[in-house]
């Protein structure tokens, strides 16, 4: 067996005296999309933080490759380079063009010549449907063309592992769709995917794996139809009832 | 194509602005005939124009005044420079939180706090005149340089705490994107703190430019022979008040263009963030 990308071994995170992650351990193997789903305010958005370490663990290890990159010696600016991450809230730079946010990763931190950066940012773009707003600032984009963009950005620089937060929350659905596509297609194309969603259904098209996280602990783990379909916690019945009856699933 | 009820509105629209143009004009110019009347009509307006406003005083005084606003000129953009780039730095060092910065992080929070405190006037009186008295070699004796030491080490302080606090204002979401994107601590605040702290606190700089465009005519205290050194030796030699009206008025218009410019950058901003 070989080793997974990413081996999240117990990890806690607190916020004062408040515990969001309360021992959290999980594996994404290679070409693997794992789904990480739970009510808001139960720590997914966290959880994605301190696997790309912009959250000092409280406890516990973070493993890329085997490798352990929560170690305070190791250099989280070179580990973060093997990571895309797609913030729930758009983070795109306001004061770049949209071609200077996808291209600076690669100009600034990988030395790729401009030339080339700008034609690979462009072929991003081009995929997610806004190559012609390359020259936009990100104000002039609605949400969903602004975290197309960031999706695009985060794949510019080829990271191996790609941590999604909530990306769809603020599209309208037939962006979701589109959006869903785009998931999927990186997913065959062999990309290692953890993403936290809201969406269900999404979840359940597009993941290998859903784990269900409830009071900071990973109640549920599964193949999607199991999960969503046939849940044996009793907190991931009820999540999911409530889902139901507000017509999301 | 425009509907004729487009048209129709659009023609309305613009007889209104016509209207509103007019009666900004008639009412200014009433106002501007009340206001010269009764000021013409003061009993002590004749002696006010005469020690004031003295046409033929104005004119002989005005070469003189030029020449020292020249130099006032070349002190606020050497100066200027020296303070933007020396800012920069005491604030960037003041957000450091490596502990190797913190000697640094300290003195520049000391330093900021005592230059920002101090009264303009006795830094310049310790600079200008303390510091030649001590007789140290390398110590330059030029009251003009030395008042720009003065100056600078006074605004470097004030427009520092300016930049620290547009850094500050910096959602952290932005640093965290950018690392995330593996940025180093240096290229995140290079490339994407500093940019957009400098594009937020722009109205503020401009402040203190204008402000910086004035206290240049401090220099004179020290002796240097800049615009109001020259008026108040004008002054001295006519007894009489117009030479200072002369140099206040070139102050005045220089600030203008500033302002304007300030006007300006806004509205590209606007026009580049909120246009279509
Ligand atoms: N920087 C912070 N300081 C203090 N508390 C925080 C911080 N960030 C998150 N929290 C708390 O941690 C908990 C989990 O937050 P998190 O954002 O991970 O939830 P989430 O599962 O992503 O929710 P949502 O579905 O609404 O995005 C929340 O109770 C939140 O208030
Ligand atoms: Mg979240």
């Amino acid at each position: 067996m070989t080793e997974p990308v990413l081996s999240v071994r117990g990890v806690v995170k607190r916020y004062g005296g408040n515990t969001v992650l309360d021992g959290v351990s999980l594996d994404v193997r290679e070409h693997e999309v794992v789904t990480v789903i739970g009510s808001s305010g139960s720590g997914k958005s966290t959880l994605l933080r301190c696997v790309n370490l912009l959250e000092e663990l409280d406890d516990g290890q973070v493993l890329l490759d085997g490798v352990d990159v929560s170690d305070p010696r190791v250099n989280a600016d070179l580990a973060r380079r093997g990571m895309g991450i797609v913030f729930q809230a758009f983070n795109l730079f306001p004061h770049m063009s949209v071609l200077d946010n996808v291209t600076l990763a690669p100009r600034v931190v990988h030395a790729v010549p401009r030339g080339e950066a700008e034609r690979n940012a462009l072929d991003l773009l081009e995929r997610v449907g806004l190559a012609d707003r390359a020259g936009s600032y990100p104000e002039q984009l609605s949400g969903g063309q602004q975290q197309r963009v960031a999706i695009a950005r985060a794949l510019a620089y080829s990271p191996r592992l790609l941590l999604l937060d909530e990306i769809t929350s603020a599209l309208d659905p037939e962006l979701v769709g589109e959006v869903l596509a785009l998931v999927r297609e990186l997913a065959e194309a062999g990309r290692t995917i953890l993403m936290a969603t809201h969406e269900m259904g999404f979840a359940r098209q597009v993941a290998d794996r859903v784990v269900f996280l409830d009071g900071g602990r990973l109640v549920e783990s599964g193949p999607p139809d199991q999960v969503l379909g046939e849940p044996v916690h009793p907190r991931t019945r009820q999540f999911l009832r409530r889902i139901i009856d507000a017509g999301r699933l | 194509m425009t509907s004729e009820l487009q048209r129709e509105r659009l023609a309305y629209k613009r007889s209104r602005s016509r209207r509103s143009t007019l009666v900004a004009l008639l009412s200014t110019a009433v106002f501007a005939v009340a206001v010269g009347v009764t000021i013409a009509r003061a009993p002590g307006w004749p002696r006010v124009r005469q020690s004031f406003f003295n046409v033929e005083i104005a004119w002989r005084s005005l070469p003189a005044i030029l020449e020292g606003l020249w130099l006032n000129l070349r002190v606020l953009v050497v100066c200027g420079a020296l303070i933007l780039v020396l800012a920069l730095g005491v604030a960037t060092l003041r957000t450091l939180r490596s502990p190797v910065w913190f000697p640094l992080r300290a003195l520049a929070t000391v330093y900021v706090d005592l230059f920002r405190g101090l009264p303009l006037i006795i830094l310049l009186y310790l600079v200008g005149f303390g510091l030649p008295a001590l007789r140290l070699t390398g110590v330059p004796n030029d009251f003009v340089v030395l008042g720009g030491v003065a100056l600078v080490l006074a605004y470097t302080a004030y427009v520092a705490e300016v930049f620290r606090a547009g850094i500050e204002s910096i959602h952290p979401s932005q640093v965290a994107a950018a690392r995330s994107l593996g940025l180093g601590p240096r290229q995140t605040m290079r490339l994407v703190v500093l940019p957009q702290a400098v594009r937020r606190v722009m109205p503020a700089l401009l402040n203190d430019f204008v402000a910086l465009q004035k206290d240049c005519g401090l220099i004179s205290v020290l002796g240097a022979v800049d615009a109001v050194r020259a008026a108040q030796i004008e002054q001295a030699r006519s007894f009489n008040f117009t030479p200072y009206v002369v140099a206040g008025l070139l102050f005045v218009l220089l600030a203008v263009p500033t302002a304007r410019f300030a006007d300006a950058l806004g509205r590209r901003v606007e026009r580049r963030q909120g246009g279509r």
